[in-house]
């Protein structure tokens, strides 16, 4: 095998499947931005830490500015565009009601990893709930409202019986 | 910032990965988790040429017992290993360690062996491993051989790896019945690297006295330590408070914290001493619970 600067990868982005060849430096948050055209995907301190970033790859939560492109044949990821059908998802419906956001620019992190742990944990706890967004820094809302977001929205889920 | 450019290749076995190591020498890296690597590039203090990913090779993701020690392949997350049921009934320590290790997400990717790898001097799992006396296995160009943790952590993320090595699993030997445990730390918030972490074990005889003793620390040197004065102190005795003072003193004694920008070392010497007392009575009443 040799090391390559460019490679081919396939792979599917909220259901679409996706043909390109990347720089072997790129890394999944800038190849969703600027290769794909999916700005929803924030991108904050690119070291893992702010949680902006935040996707599910396989149906579980990572960083997307902590691997890179090339990594990801045969993978599937979903971004923030990804959540809502033809209406919004219980969770943005939540964070819309709830005044869960004021400058929005941790909302997608905060709404991925809270998909993550209702798929896993579909009533979680409050405190549960605290330590599950523990990896995303909001500067606005001070966290309240976003907690109480994914309470209601983990109800709402459950009460229409579907998944996360 | 983004990381420097480089060249990709992913290995599809632990042969391939040696084998490129050994051809491109001091450029190359391996990549397993990303979670301290990709920071580390994006930062660019760490520059690597070519990238080698671990992540396509199967079968290294293995969480199981062998020969009385938990087995964890290299390409275990600390995820999986978290909510892995042989962790939560036979090593709930790991399980507990783990859990304090970053965030949800970096757990998805980060790996265990990843995490030894890169040995930061106050990181969760390299401490456990300690506590258990247990080993690295690796495989170089020459064969494979294993490496107790006492003889892996050789400093600030430095290792007795050579650089043609990789790492392919970690073994935790399984605490016999009846051994109590616990895994303690303190960060300023949830997710942060511990400023000090303790890990304790202790078994008590049939007679009621201290027959295995074991302590390790992470955050109080260039790397995790068996508090081993304290150790030789505790056994033999019967436990009480006054003993569990006395080593919790001479543990703060026995380790050598620098001041960084998180903690002095004063504060961290008095950390590891209230640390080490409070996690020798949780894992006695963890020890008693289970002979009685
Ligand atoms: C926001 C954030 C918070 C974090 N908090 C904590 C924390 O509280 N505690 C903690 O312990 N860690 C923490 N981490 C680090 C995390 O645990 C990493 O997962 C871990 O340190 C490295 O594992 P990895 O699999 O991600 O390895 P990588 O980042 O891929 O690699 C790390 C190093 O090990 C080498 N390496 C990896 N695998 C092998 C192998 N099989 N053989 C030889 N060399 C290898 C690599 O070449 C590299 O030098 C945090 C990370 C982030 C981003």
């Amino acid at each position: 095998m040799q090391p390559l600067e460019r490679i081919r990868v396939h792979l599917s982005v909220n259901g679409h499947a996706v043909s390109q060849l990347v720089d072997a430096r790129r890394t999944l948050a800038d190849f969703l931005r600027s290769d794909l055209g999916l700005p929803g995907t924030h991108i904050g301190c690119e070291q893992g830490v702010c949680g902006a970033c935040t996707v599910l790859l396989d149906g579980v939560s990572v960083r997307s500015c902590l691997i890179f492109a090339a990594q990801l044949e045969g993978s599937a990821v979903e971004t923030v565009e990804g959540l809502a059908g033809d209406a919004l998802h219980p969770l943005q419906e939540a964070f819309h009601r709830n005044h869960a956001l004021q400058c929005g620019y941790c909302s997608p992190g905060f709404l991925m990893a809270a998909r993550d742990l209702l798929e896993e944990n579909p009533s979680p706890s409050e405190a549960e709930i605290r330590v599950a967004l523990s990896g995303q820094i909001c500067r606005c809302t001070g966290y309240e409202n976003i907690v109480q977001a994914v309470r209601e929205a983990a109800g709402a889920l459950q009460s229409e019986g579907r998944d996360a | 910032m983004k990381p420097a450019s480089f060249r990709y290749v992913a290995a599809s076995d632990v042969h391939e990965a040696v084998t490129l190591l050994s051809a491109h020498g001091d450029a190359a890296k391996l990549l397993a988790g990303g979670q301290s690597l990709v920071p580390m590039m994006n930062l660019r203090l760490s520059r690597p040429e070519i990238l080698i990913d671990l992540n396509r090779i199967s079968g290294a993701d293995g969480i199981t017992v062998e020969d009385g020690a938990l087995r964890v392949g290299m390409l275990a997350r600390q995820r999986a290993a978290e909510r892995a049921d042989v962790v939560r009934t036979r090593l709930p320590l790991l399980g507990e360690a783990i859990s304090r290790i970053g965030h949800t997400q970096i757990r998805s990717r980060g790996t265990l062996v990843g995490s030894c790898c890169h040995a930061d001097p106050s990181a969760e799992i390299p401490c456990v491993l300690l506590a258990l006396d247990g080993f690295v296995r690796a495989q170089g160009p020459d064969g494979m051989r294993d490496i107790p943790a006492a003889d892996f952590f050789l400093g600030y993320f430095q290792t007795a790896l050579s650089p043609k090595e990789v790492a392919t699993d970690l073994f935790f030997p399984l605490p016999a019945a009846g051994t109590g445990w616990a895994f303690l730390e303190f960060a300023r918030r949830h997710g942060d690297f511990a400023i000090v972490a303790v890990s304790a074990l202790l078994r008590l005889s049939a007679s009621g006295e201290i027959e295995r003793a074991a302590l390790s620390l992470s955050g109080v040197g260039p790397a995790p330590l068996r508090a081993r004065r304290a150790e030789a102190l505790l056994l033999e005795k019967r436990p009480d408070g006054a003993l569990f003072a006395q080593a919790a003193r001479e543990a703060s004694q026995e380790i050598e914290p620098a001041d960084d920008v998180q903690a002095s070392a004063g504060y961290r010497r008095q950390l590891a001493q209230t640390l080490v007392g409070r996690a020798l009575q949780e894992a006695l009443a963890r020890a008693a619970k289970e002979v009685a």
